[in-house]
């Protein structure tokens, strides 16, 4: 409006300098971004404040032998964390030691070896995997997993359960074995999605460096592209980590909800996440609503230690030479 | 598609006048090493070479120059066909080493004895000792540890980078300078000996006295390798080089002895280049 006026008229303009500044929004954009970073920590300490206080009373009933106490018996009124610890470690690890290799493997053929159309078709059809909600995953694991397992997979690993004797025992379906294997197939996308673009964002002269060397094709993948997108891989490897942890629905539909600690991938277990979802609503009591509240805690605490480990992990392996 | 594999696809237009190195009819006294015959080469449908042939003499440096965009950079990566991984990429023509059709070559072993250095320094993110001896070790050329270590010193110092990494041979390549990261590029070519050297404008994002280290290896390495040298730095080809390429869309404009073509260019457009009134 004033546009045309304020050319040429450096006085004028002097004297809205501040309010122009402003407008021009240095400070404002300053403020506002501060103001979301901060939103960050304060909601960071707000969560941890409400778990510390939530859960005190289970916390001056047990102290830290609540960690490693395998009693779960809310009517005996005794609470106790590691065969929920223990079924949320196993069940994750599980599920990593089978999608990380497949997902890798996948997104390697899809950054490297298929042809573009067959790439985007797959891709497209990943990142709609791992939007489908986890329920659903929880519903097909029931009707297809869970019989498998027991009629198939179970049998068949227990015969080789002389050599490897976590296999050993009944196959009832539902189990550690079960949840992982879901587990798995909900973090399989998330590895493949980012790893690819980790993979995608590797430099051509990379690889063909490693080609005008004279190594083959599959060296120079090996030896050269999956070295340099590594963090990128690292990081969907804790993506799905993170996501493996905290999955509630489909492993509560599959687990067997027993909070047992059993040798045997093939018995139930029971998940921190689990147990939440299972017990929350109708607790018996304040002790074992606090104690839940301190498995939360716990998860909580489970969750930083990894990513503090992921981050101990990559600046080690970054401290020998990295692409950054 | 119709055509048969080894018959060479020929432009329909007559062939420049394309003067084999010679020089008031003299030939080279060295044998060629590496010759390149009719090369069509494209990108999909887009035709980025037309009918190139040029002969490469054993221990000379020739250097190819011609505007950006003009198939230099192109036709060198048919040398040891690393072209070969683009997708749509086709490549007609023959290429001969040491007399020998380089299809007829294993491509990893082509890619040894034809080595390569590229536009941007591109090192592993790897310690500086295992980038130099990752060839060595990929190609089996050397077993045990010992005999590793010597390779790499050995390729270090050839690349006249020894002296400036031997105390710190097991950090980062990426703690190098972009002008030591290039020369460390040099020595890990150099690691699997190569016979002729492939380098793709291997200046082009150094500064001057980088360029000049690299320059002085070149003469050095003369005596060890053909090479072969992009450039769009008319200087450049004419400081180190011996033979010289010109490069216009695709074509081979002329080629002959480094001193004919900055002193007396047979082709207008050459001439037109090099006096900078190209346009």
């Amino acid at each position: 409006m004033s546009a045309p006026a304020s050319i040429g008229v450096p006085a004028r303009k002097r004297e809205g300098v501040f309010l122009q500044r402003l407008k021009g929004g240095d400070p404002v954009a300053h403020a506002i971004a501060w103001l979301a970073a901060a939103s960050v920590l304060l909601l960071t300490v707000l969560l941890v404040a409400e778990l510390w206080s939530q859960s005190a009373t289970a916390r001056h009933a047990f102290g830290f032998g609540f960690l490693w106490s395998t009693d779960w018996d809310p009517n005996a009124r005794k609470f106790g964390a590691l065969p929920f610890i223990y079924g949320t470690l196993v069940t994750s690890a599980l599920a990593l030691l089978i999608s990380v290799p497949l997902g890798v493997g996948a997104a390697v053929f899809l950054s490297e070896l298929a042809r573009p159309k067959v790439s985007v078709v797959l891709t497209f059809l990943v990142e709609l995997l791992a939007a489908v909600p986890s329920v659903i995953f929880g519903l097909l694991a029931i009707f297809t997993l869970v019989p498998l397992v027991r009629d198939v997979i179970g049998p068949a690993l227990d015969k080789i359960s002389d050599v490897f004797p976590f296999f050993a025992g009944p196959a009832y379906g539902v189990g550690l074995l079960t949840a992982g294997i879901i587990l798995a197939v909900m973090t399989f996308p998330f590895v493949i999605s980012i790893s690819r673009e980790a993979l995608l964002a590797v430099p051509r002269e990379q690889r063909e460096a490693a080609l005008s060397l004279g190594a083959t094709k599959w060296e120079a993948t090996w030896d050269a592209v999956i070295p340099f997108a590594r963090l990128g891989i690292l990081g969907s490897i804790f993506l799905s980590l993170a996501r493996a942890l905290g999955e509630t629905m489909a492993v509560t539909m599959v687990i067997g909800n027993d909070p047992k600690i059993a040798s045997s991938l093939l018995a139930p277990g029971y998940t921190i996440a689990s147990v939440i979802a299972n017990e929350f609503t109708e607790a018996t009591g304040d002790l074992h609503l606090s104690s839940l509240i301190l498995l939360l805690l716990a998860l909580f605490l489970i969750t930083i230690v990894i990513n503090a480990g992921a981050r101990l992990l990559i600046l080690a392996t970054t401290r020998q030479g990295s692409a950054k | 598609m119709s055509a048969a594999p080894e018959s060479r696809v020929r432009s329909a237009i007559p062939a420049q006048t394309l003067p084999q190195a010679v020089d008031g009819g003299q030939a080279d006294s060295r044998p060629i090493k590496l010759k390149a015959t009719g090369i069509d080469f494209f990108y999909g449908a887009f035709q980025a070479l037309h009918d190139v042939s040029i002969d490469f003499f054993e221990n000379r440096i020739t250097a190819l120059i011609g505007p950006s965009g003009c198939g230099k950079s192109t036709f060198i990566r048919n040398l040891n066909r690393i072209n070969e991984t683009i997708r749509g990429a086709r490549c007609e023509g023959e290429i001969l080493l040491d007399g020998e059709n380089i299809r007829d070559i294993d491509v990893t072993q082509l890619r040894r004895r034809v080595g390569m250095v590229f536009q941007r320094p591109n090192p592993f993110p790897k310690s500086i000792f295992d980038n130099v001896a990752y060839g060595v070790k990929v190609n089996g050329l050397a077993r045990g540890k010992r005999a590793i270590e010597e390779k790499v010193e050995n390729s270090l110092r050839r690349a006249a980078l020894w002296d400036e990494v031997n105390d710190k041979l097991h950090k980062s390549a990426y703690a190098l300078s972009g002008g030591q990261q290039q020369r460390l590029c040099i020595a890990r070519a150099l690691a699997v000996d190569p016979h002729v050297l492939l380098l793709d404008e291997p200046c082009s994002a150094l500064d001057p006295i980088a360029t000049g280290k690299i320059e002085d290896l070149l003469f050095t390495l003369k005596d060890q390798c053909t090479m072969v040298i992009v450039t769009h730095n008319m200087q450049q080809a004419a400081r180190v080089s011996d033979y010289t390429g010109f490069f216009l869309l695709g074509k081979l404009i002329e080629f002959n002895k480094t001193g004919v073509i900055f002193r007396t260019p047979a082709q207008k457009e050459t001439e037109d280049y090099i006096t900078g009134r190209f346009g």
